[in-house]
């Protein structure tokens, strides 16, 4: 399998700060790869990288085999939908979508057509003549993806794009564009600080911070098998038990985590390849699909545990805040983590 | 419990209180209030007086009494088309078209430069850098222009020593353009309106491109335009609200000046010293009056044709 994109090393640095810091990233020809990572943690940096509005300090960018360090970002074969979707104000939807084929020269039949097509996509046909201001946030949106998609690029690279709709809307787009990315067979590098987001949509995650890739692996992955505390931490909600209670559980001096839905409460003895701590049950939040108990440990830490659901009866909360408990996990379910930032990925 | 500082509030029933409250209560009587006396100065007293004195055009000039009487006749209107008179129309509309165009053409890489590469302290010296020569007399500058542009002064010291000189001589033995010297020449004339009024089309131009987004820009080259297209397909559309604002002083300014035409540039009239000598030193108010339309009917035109190029859709 070819590679759409592969970052070799890459820094870029903007005076001392190294927003991004020897980055090493292989991204499959029509993958759904994204970027995940909370504000300043180098991911919108590693895009604008791949579409040329950035230069590396160091290191190689190479996009489907051609070294792309140097070139300017109308030189290469991908296009960008924006966060604030960048759709031209003076001109029309049809105009807006069908630019991109303007400036190569396309005869006017033909780019009008593919326009409309494009708009048909989308499900925005019919609007070819309003004006940006005449939209609303989804619909441009949709204007931005299609007037990206209609120059058929070979990696399409998504800026946040979702992060100014409401929630019902983000649901329903994120549907609708891993739909689009499967119809297509085009790359998409999908970047964004909401891990639901990452994990629902794609093939693969990469997770930021500071600068440097944690980890880089496919949803489950991520969320079963985290590599390092931060990303425990990051993706989902984690218990990280560190220190000495840590070594006692798990029998190493790493820190582990445990999932708060991998913890329940004890009941009858304690089974083969389980551990057991007590706590008082500090605070209840009732979530509607789940309950989640916070306890205080003897050691000072805090432990989730969360509870699903699942009965219809309106059943009341088994525990009152004030007791004494014992929680058990299975041993298995314990991750033990790194601290350290693995760079090579 | 409440530790911030709150200003302190008249006691209830006050006069100034209740006065507070009703115009609280009343949003039109306290826009009126703060509206009314700016209108009364703009409409009553400005738009007053320039009704009446276009009024006055109406009037009647007698040549051999010098004196006004106000029996109505269009005479004034029909002579400005009488040749002498047009003429001075025409020189003045295509001075201020010339000043307007260059304007626009020098003004553009400045403000560019302004909206686009600076911050913090550069921009703020870049700002006061292009309102610096506001500060001085516009007299004073005119003045300065005609001592550059003389014989013998700094304008063609340097022309001579660059070895330009018989260019210099060719572009002055243009007619329409050129005269005996810089100074007395329209190109002269020209070069100091366009020096003058530039300020005035710098800092709209340099606002309208400090609202474009980077984001289009890159959008556009993200699209595939080359820096090329991008500046004439997304920049320049999205400033032309900027550089039509900007011709819209230049414009009238240059329409409505009467000191420069004096100082520099060949003999002959603007509409600005038409008016000024109709009205001071002949005493044929009507006829000044007449003239005073001039400028008005232009940019009446110009702002019609200017907002039929779309110049005015994306404010």
């Amino acid at each position: 399998m070819t590679l759409a994109v592969q970052f070799t090393q890459v820094s870029r640095q903007f005076g001392d700060v190294k927003a991004v810091d020897r980055v090493s990233i292989d991204i499959q020809d029509g993958e759904f790869f994204s970027m995940l990572g909370p504000s300043g943690s180098g991911k919108t940096t590693c895009l604008r990288l791949i579409a040329g509005f950035e230069q590396p300090s160091a290191g190689s960018i190479r996009i489907h085999g051609e070294e792309a360090t140097g070139l300017a970002p109308y030189q290469r074969d991908v296009n960008t939908v924006f966060q604030d979707y960048a759709l031209f104000p003076h001109m029309n939807v049809r105009d807006n979508v069908a630019y991109g084929l303007k400036v190569k020269g396309v005869a006017k039949a033909e780019r009008i057509q593919r326009a409309d097509e494009a708009l048909e996509m989308v499900a925005l046909g019919g609007y070819g003549e309003r004006k940006p201001v005449q939209l609303s946030g989804g619909q441009r949106q949709r204007v931005a993806l299609a007037r990206a998609l209609v120059n058929r690029p070979r990696v399409l690279l998504l800026d946040e794009p979702l992060g100014a709709l409401d929630l019902k809307l983000r649901e329903q787009m994120q549907g609708e564009l891993k739909k689009l990315q499967r119809q297509l067979g085009i790359t998409f590098i999908f970047v964004t600080h909401d891990q639901t987001e990452a994990l629902s949509m794609s093939d693969r995650v990469a997770v930021f911070n500071k600068g440097r890739i944690e980890q880089v692996d496919t949803p489950r992955n991520l969320y079963m098998k985290p590599a390092t505390t931060f990303v425990a931490e990051f993706v989902g909600t984690s218990n990280v038990i560190r220190g000495e209670l840590a070594r006692e559980l798990s029998g190493y001096p790493q820190p582990f985590s445990i999932r708060p839905e991998h913890v329940r409460f004890a009941e009858g003895p304690l089974a083969n390849g389980e551990v057991e701590v007590h706590g008082l049950l500090h605070d209840i939040q009732y979530q509607g699909s789940a309950t989640r108990y916070e306890l205080k440990l003897a050691n000072g830490q805090t432990l989730n545990l969360s509870q699903a659901n699942t009965q219809w009866q309106d059943n009341a909360a088994p525990h009152q805040a004030g007791q004494q408990l014992s929680v058990r996990w299975a041993r298995e379910a314990m991750v033990t983590l790194h601290d350290a930032v693995s760079g090579e990925v | 419990m409440n530790t911030l500082a709150i200003a302190p509030t008249p006691a209830p029933g006050s006069p100034l209180r209740r006065f507070s409250n009703l115009l609280y209560r009343r949003p039109n009587l306290y826009l009126s209030l703060l509206l009314v006396p700016p209108l009364l100065w703009f409409g009553a007293i400005y738009l007053g007086s320039l009704l009446t004195l276009l009024w006055q055009g109406f009037y009647t000039f007698d040549d051999f009494t010098m004196a006004v009487t106000p029996d109505l006749t269009l005479a004034n209107f029909t002579a400005l088309f009488q040749p002498s008179n047009f003429d001075i129309i025409l020189r003045t509309l295509s001075m201020a078209i010339a000043v307007s165009i260059a304007s626009a053409i020098v003004a553009f890489p400045i403000a560019y430069y302004m909206a686009r590469y600076t911050r913090g302290k550069t921009k703020a010296f870049f700002y006061i850098a292009v309102m610096l020569p506001m500060w001085a007399s516009y007299i004073v500058k005119a003045y300065a222009w005609t001592l550059l542009l003389a014989k013998g002064g700094v304008a063609q010291w340097f022309v001579q020593h660059l070895g330009l000189g018989p260019v210099l001589q060719f572009v002055l033995g243009i007619p329409g353009v050129g005269g005996s010297t810089l100074s007395t020449s329209h190109l002269g004339r020209f070069l100091v309106f366009v020096y003058i009024w530039l300020p005035f089309m710098i800092l709209p131009i340099q606002a309208s491109l400090e609202r474009l987004p980077p984001s289009l820009l890159q959008a556009s080259a993200d699209l595939g335009a080359r820096p090329r297209q991008t500046f004439m397909q997304v920049i320049l559309p999205l400033s032309i609200p900027g550089i039509a604002a900007g011709s819209i002083f230049t414009f009238s300014l240059t329409l409505g000046d009467f000191i420069v035409p004096q100082l520099v540039g060949p003999p002959g009239y603007f509409v600005g010293s038409m008016v000024y000598a109709q009205q001071g030193a002949i005493g044929n108010m009507p006829m000044a009056a007449a003239f005073t339309l001039v400028p008005i009917v232009l940019i009446a035109i110009y702002l019609s044709v200017v907002k039929r190029l779309g110049a005015f859709d994306a404010l």
